[in-house]
């Protein structure tokens, strides 16, 4: 049978997975679908956490899936912003390239 | 859900996901990207949140997928081309993405709960639109509320972002 491990364990991949990615690509909008992988990883926690919390009712907890919604859309509209900078920016550098946008470096 | 299903749709998110940080070609990317969606949304059917795993399919698989495969479009982004790679950040970044899965796998292998199997709901199908949408409106009103202003705003900013400005 599958246990809350085995879907939390694929949720530590896929997060472990996307952070990978935002660490060493250094394609923006790449960086930016890494970022959306983490967040859905975590998202797959909070499922699996609701759907393990069975109340008294017999249904799952409900409140985790309201939060999932929440953070589908604060991610939607993260991706609509960062992809509008990321526009502007190639407007003015003509890169996507975080290694070539280095003015804030240490 | 059968394991048999769970294993497949595991290993699709999971490969797909993979196949995004490890493909050259931004198009290549977004399109795994869609496929380790829609495993992700099959494995939030599995856990019987129906509405979630649609709204998953609809906005991600959907919307936000057509922005990034539009950007990258309209940028007309190539292969990237080969640079040389800083062996020491590479390294670091894999060792620490690699401490934190072990720690993670560590932590889940110690809880008692991890081990236990879903208990069963009281009916086969639930109704979940219905009780998201009661405790969104009554319980989260006002977070509710927040997210709208929160879209709008970037709704805004995102108009004047892409704005040219007249020279």
């Amino acid at each position: 049978m599958i246990t809350l491990g085995d879907y939390l364990i694929v949720s530590a991949i896929l997060f472990t997975i996307g952070f990978t990615g935002v660490m060493l690509r250094r394609n923006l909008i790449v960086i930016l679908m890494s970022l959306e992988l983490m967040l859905n990883a975590a998202n797959l926690s909070l499922v699996a956490f609701s759907r393990f919390r069975v109340g008294a009712n017999g249904l799952p907890d409900y409140n985790a899936q309201v939060f999932v919604f929440f953070v589908i859309t604060v991610a939607a509209a993260e991706v609509a912003v960062g992809l509008a900078l990321l526009v502007a920016l190639y407007r003015a550098r003509q890169t996507t390239d975080v290694a070539d946008i280095a003015s804030l470096k240490f | 859900m059968s394991p048999f299903l769970f294993w497949i749709f595991a290993v699709v998110t999971v490969v797909f996901g993979a196949a995004v940080v490890l493909n050259r070609n931004p198009v290549a990317s977004a399109l795994s990207l869609v496929v380790s969606f829609l495993g992700l949304s099959a494995l939030f059917m599995s856990l019987d949140a129906f509405f979630v795993g649609i709204i998953q399919v609809l906005v991600y698989a959907g919307a936000v997928m057509v922005l990034f495969l539009f950007i990258i479009m309209l940028l007309d982004i190539h292969v990237e081309e080969r640079r040389q790679i800083n062996w020491l950040a590479a390294v670091g970044a894999v060792g620490v993405a690699v401490t934190l899965l072990v720690q993670i796998c560590v932590v889940i292998g110690h809880s008692q709960s991890a081990r236990r199997v879903f208990p069963p709901l009281a009916r086969p199908t639930t109704d979940d639109v219905w009780h998201i949408g009661r405790l969104l409106f009554s319980n989260y009103n006002l977070p509710f509320q927040i997210i709208g202003v929160l879209v709008l705003v970037a709704t805004i900013g995102v108009v004047l972002l892409s704005r040219r400005e007249p020279r």
